[in-house]
Parts: C-alpha cells; sequence; structure tokens
C-alpha cells in the first residue's frame, strides 16, 4: 500500500507515522465494512451457529431454553412422514435433473444450430423464468385441475381419459416435477447457449476432418468442451432443487397422503404447524449436513477452474 | 491454380468450400433462390452438410418443429393465463374449451385489483425490493470497496465468512433466522410486519460481495493512487472514482437484488404474516382459494406484468447476471 520512497534518513520518523497510517486505515475499513458485518452476523452468521444449537435444545421461548441432547432428532427419526419426505425429495431431485438438467442442454444445442428465429427462441424460453414463481405454481394448479384445466381439456381434444394430476398418489410428484422444470428451464438453457458459443470452431472442423459425425462430434467436442459449466450447473441444480417446498406448499400441502411432502415442507410444518421449532431445527440441520457436502464440491469445482 | 470465383461459376451446384462473399455474387440471376447459411459460426452440425439439398429440409424441418413446439409450452400457457382471465366460470368450466374468450372485457383484471387489494400488494412489492436495492447497494458495496481496496487486518478472514455463507442452504437457515427476526438478539426489536425483515437479510448476500470485489480488484490501484494524492478521502475516492467505472456491475447486483426479492417467496411468507403488509407472491397465494377462477387468473396476469417490464428494460444486465451467477466462485 505504502509506496512513498522517502531518504532513508528520515527512517526513524517514519514508525510511529506508518502505524498510525495503518491504524487510521483499519478504523476506515471497519467504518465500511461495519454495515456489512452487523447484517451478515445478525442474518447469516447467528442463525447459522443458532441452527446448530436449537436442534439440542427444547425452547418455548417462556422458559430458558433447555439441553435435551438427541431428543429432537429422535422426534422427526419417528415421524412416519419422515421417511417419505426424503424419498420424496430424493425422487424429486433425480426427476428434476433428468428433465430440468437433461433438457436444457438439449435444447441449447439444439438453438445454438439454428441460424433463424434465435432471438424469439430465447426469448420465448426464458419467459417461465421472468413470472414469479408463485404465479408459474398457481397457473399450472388451474393447468392442473381435473375438471376444467388445460392439460385435461387438451387430453379430451384428443378423445384420452384425463388425468387426476396432484390429486392422485401416482402422479402428484411428477406433477410438480413438470412445473418445476417448466418455470426453471429457461435460465438453465441460456447459460449452456453462452457456454456453447465459446467452443472454437476449430474444434469442430478438425473433428470433422476426422471422420467424425454429427453425434460424434457433439459426444467429443461440445460435452467435453462444456465440461465445467455442466458440472456446476449440476451441483446448484441438486442443491436448488432438495431445498423443494414453493411446489408441495402451494399444489398439494404434502398430500395425498404424504405423496409430495418434502424436506423443508416437514420442516416448515414442525416450526409453524405442529408448533416444535426445535425439530424443525433438527430436520432443517440433517437436510443442512447433506447439502453442505455437493455445496463444498461445487465451490471446490469453481475454485480450482475458474480465473 | 483454380482461383476460387472461376471454381464455382465451373461447378455452381457444388457449395464445399466456397466462401461466402464471391460466391454470392457469382449466384446472383441463378436457379438457387437463397443464399447458403454462413459460415461464420461454425457448431457441431457442418455448414457444408447444412448447405446440402437435404441439409436444408432437415433443417427447415427441425427448424418449424423447435418454433411451434416452444410457442406451444411457453406462449400458449401465458396466452391462455391473458384470456382465462377474461372468460367467466361456466366459460371456464365448458367442455370443449374456448380459444378465444366469447367477449373480450376486462372486469376480471379489474374484479381482481379489488378484490385481492392488488394496489396494495404491489406497493409493498414496490417498497421492500427498492428498500433491498438501496440497502443492499449501501452496504455491500463499501464492504466490497472495503475488503477490495482499503485491505484492513483479518480482511481474508472476513471475506472468508461473508463467502462461507453461500454454502449455507438458504432454506435450511430460515428458522433461526425467522427467530432472529422476531426478536432481534441484543437490541430486542420485533421486526415482523416490518420492510426491515425484508432489507436487512438481503443486504446479507455474500454473492454480491463476491461479484462487487472480484470486480474492484480489477480497477488499476494506479487510479485510486492518483486520486488519493489529490487528497481524496477514501469515500470520496469511492463515490467519485469506483463506483462511476463500476456501472456494469452494480447494474447487475441491482438486478439481483430486485429480482430476487420480487421471486422469493417462503421468506415474506414466513416473516410478513399480516396481510396488509404481504409481498404480491404471498397476498395472491393465501388468497388463492377463495377467489374465482377467473379473479385468481387475472390477478396472477397482473402480478407478472412487474418483472416482465423489469425484464424488458434490463434484458443485457439480467444475461450478464445470469453468467456471472453460473460461474461464481
Amino acid at each position: 500500500m505504502t509506496t512513498a520512497s522517502i531518504p532513508a534518513a528520515s527512517g526513524r520518523r517514519r514508525q510511529p507515522t506508518k502505524l498510525r497510517r495503518a491504524v487510521r486505515r483499519n478504523v476506515t475499513a471497519y467504518g465500511f465494512l461495519c454495515g456489512a458485518l452487523i447484517c451478515f452476523a445478525f442474518f447469516s452468521w447467528y442463525p447459522m451457529v443458532r441452527e446448530v444449537i436449537l436442534s439440542f435444545q427444547r425452547t418455548n421461548f417462556v422458559d430458558p431454553p433447555r439441553w435435551v441432547g438427541l431428543e429432537n432428532f429422535r422426534t422427526v427419526i419417528n415421524d412416519p412422514a419422515f421417511g417419505p419426505a426424503w424419498v420424496n425429495t430424493a425422487v424429486f431431485t433425480l426427476l428434476a435433473l433428468l428433465c430440468g438438467y437433461g433438457i436444457p442442454f438439449v435444447t441449447a444445442i439444439v438453438l445454438n444450430e439454428l441460424r433463424h428465429a434465435r432471438a424469439y427462441l430465447r426469448f420465448v424460453v426464458y419467459l417461465p423464468v421472468m413470472l414469479p414463481p408463485a404465479v408459474s405454481v398457481l397457473l399450472f394448479q388451474w393447468f392442473y385441475n381435473p375438471d376444467y384445466g388445460l392439460f385435461n381439456q387438451a387430453l379430451g381434444l384428443v378423445h384420452l381419459p384425463g388425468l387426476q394430476w396432484l390429486n392422485s398418489t401416482s402422479t402428484a410428484l411428477i406433477s410438480l416435477v413438470i412445473v418445476s422444470t417448466w418455470m426453471n428451464m429457461g435460465s438453465g438453457t441460456l447459460i449452456y447457449l453462452a457456454a456453447l458459443q465459446t467452443i472454437p470452431s476449430e474444434l469442430y472442423e478438425a473433428a470433422e476432418l476426422d471422420g467424425a459425425g454429427l453425434f460424434k462430434r457433439i459426444w467429443h467436442v461440445t460435452i467435453p468442451q462444456t465440461k465445467l459449466i455442466l458440472l456446476v450447473m449440476l451441483l446448484l441444480q441438486i442443491v436448488a432443487t432438495m431445498q423443494v417446498f414453493i411446489e408441495p406448499y402451494l399444489l398439494t400441502g404434502g398430500g395425498p397422503e404424504n405423496a409430495t411432502v418434502s424436506v423443508v415442507y416437514l420442516m416448515y410444518q414442525y416450526a409453524f404447524n405442529f408448533g416444535n421449532l426445535n425439530a424443525g431445527n433438527a430436520l432443517g440441520l440433517m437436510l443442512m449436513i447433506v447439502l453442505m457436502v455437493f455445496s463444498a464440491i461445487y465451490l471446490r469445482v469453481s475454485r480450482d477452474n475458474t480465473v | 491454380m483454380p482461383d476460387t470465383t472461376t471454381d464455382v461459376t465451373v461447378m455452381p451446384d457444388s457449395p464445399t468450400g466456397t466462401p461466402a462473399a464471391p460466391a454470392r455474387n457469382e449466384r446472383r440471376g441463378r436457379r438457387r433462390p437463397r443464399k447458403p447459411f454462413g459460415t461464420q459460426f461454425r457448431t457441431a452440425v457442418s455448414p457444408h452438410q447444412l448447405n446440402t439439398t437435404r441439409g436444408r429440409i432437415i433443417y427447415w424441418i427441425v427448424l418449424a418443429i423447435v418454433v411451434v413446439s416452444f410457442t406451444a409450452a411457453f406462449v400458449f400457457p401465458l396466452y391462455w393465463m391473458v384470456t382465462g382471465a377474461m372468460k367467466s366460470t361456466e366459460e371456464l368450466n365448458s367442455i370443449p374449451p374456448t380459444f378465444l374468450p366469447s367477449h373480450f372485457s376486462l372486469d376480471g383484471y379489474l374484479e381482481a385489483w379489488d378484490l385481492l387489494d392488488l394496489g396494495t400488494l404491489l406497493g409493498n412489492t414496490a417498497l421492500y425490493a427498492g428498500g433491498a436495492w438501496l440497502l443492499t447497494l449501501a452496504v455491500d458495496v463499501s464492504a466490497a470497496y472495503a475488503l477490495s481496496k482499503l485491505r484492513p487486518a483479518l480482511g481474508k478472514v472476513v471475506l472468508a465468512l461473508m463467502l462461507s455463507t453461500l454454502m449455507i442452504p438458504p432454506m435450511v437457515i430460515m428458522l433461526p433466522a425467522y427467530l432472529t427476526v422476531k426478536e432481534v438478539p441484543i437490541f430486542g426489536w420485533n421486526l415482523l410486519n416490518t420492510p426491515w425483515a425484508i432489507w436487512l437479510p438481503a443486504a446479507a448476500n455474500g454473492f454480491n460481495v463476491f461479484l462487487l470485489k472480484r470486480f474492484f480488484d480489477s480497477i488499476p490501484r494506479e487510479l485510486l493512487e492518483a486520486a488519493e494524492i489529490d487528497g481524496a478521502s477514501p469515500g470520496r475516492i469511492l463515490w467519485s472514482v469506483v463506483i462511476p467505472i463500476s456501472r456494469p456491475i452494480l447494474g447487475v447486483v441491482s438486478i439481483l437484488t430486485v429480482v430476487n426479492v420480487w421471486r422469493d417467496f417462503v421468506w415474506p411468507l414466513l416473516v410478513l404474516p399480516d396481510s396488509d403488509k404481504m409481498s404480491v407472491s404471498i397476498g395472491i397465494a393465501s388468497l388463492s382459494s377463495q377467489m374465482p377462477q377467473n379473479v385468481l387468473v387475472a390477478s396472477l396476469v397482473i402480478a407478472s406484468i412487474p418483472t416482465i417490464v423489469v425484464f424488458f428494460l434490463f434484458q443485457r444486465h439480467i444475461m450478464a447476471g445470469l453468467t456471472a451467477g453460473s460461474l461464481k466462485g
């Protein structure tokens, strides 16, 4: 920071001013930092610590909190919805990855080949992302209506029997996956499209000269060239979809018969419907540990590979 | 040594290897009506194959399928939403469905505006988004500036702590954060149903600090030193030197903040339970089961207009934010 090259004779005098300058610089710096430090301390760092503490306590906000060891965890694990919640979250994540990860990438590859209507297609695929998620979800609630919803009306037009969609245990979860994919795939598509456009054309030309067909070129050029972004997006998407809440909250309330209850939804219910905040915290802590594994991999990957 | 132009005139039907510009001049007036697909950006599909008759047919078929299916998948639902709000309940229930509303009227929209008190809800949301935007810029810009240019003792530790919040999924710390808002430690304030419950947590955004710091790091030191020699204080340097040249990244951070607050659902659901303090998403969702279908749909249309307008205005920044978001780290 200090670059002044004053003759060595004044070396002795500089000692206190240098210190004072350092102190002043630090005071100014922390002055600039204090707003952020307060916000982070109250709304990020303290809640992180408190999440762990509350999981092992029993609090009712009247009496002082009591340490109860693993009791909260036992409560949650013995809940009949506990198993379904994790299974549903895992299945939802898997299906949402199959649709929400595969479809955008294929879409991006196709869009990248087209020479016409590019701006239109890019805009259209991003349209649902512009809507607030609650709007998309409520819109699909209407479409899923077995009596007058768009989907059953469309099936009726081609003389197919309508489905129960959200009301049946067999179709409820996949219905949630469809909404989730519809409203989220735009950003993934555009991110992949941006990545595809950075692939140097020489690579394709070279592959073609070597006699590689279209699918071989995609396999040996496109995918290796976008490997990093594919990996990063995969991890981001796992972390995002495992926190699924708004779809079950608005569409099914976890039903029918716990077919769509997710971990975060169960956590919400513990805190706000069952009046057992600590059990909700215990559940949250379990989810946090699972998700942090993915987050850690993500941070590792992106740190190692970006400039 | 055959020159390319004569080559074209000799074999006009062979598209292979002909540079686009001279070829076009030579082809003028010939039978082939279309100009060849450009070779300026080369992708997985070979431009040579694309320019054969078979390649063209396949290309146009694929294009047609993509355009039709995208329109059906992404535009039609929105068309259905906008027109659905104009239909009466009986018309919505009719089978087969009507593709155009039987009569054009905006009554559904007016009814939705009144019944759901959308004016208040939109006003609330604008207040939350606007305040979060100002506070986030003020807090995160000055923090990133301090970490990047003033480099205090323990600055690296502070930065690491801020970035560590990126690893914590927001849903997981939602309950303890809710308790903090309900009773702020030390101060004992209850922030529930106040805008601060949205604004303060929005400012604690590690990703914004990261984006800003990375940008500030790229500002040449000489520029700031010149201002320092002229006697400018750190605050003055931030305001008159750093901020003016950081417009692009400030745009990205602004748009990310506003869009996030506008789209957010869970957090406002927890901290703004009063019906006259709700954001528009929560307000509509909480009343959705009591509304006639056409009124509900009309309210959905109205709630999406602001975000779509914002998107049109700031398209470039949003795209920049999207790619910045994908490569964070």
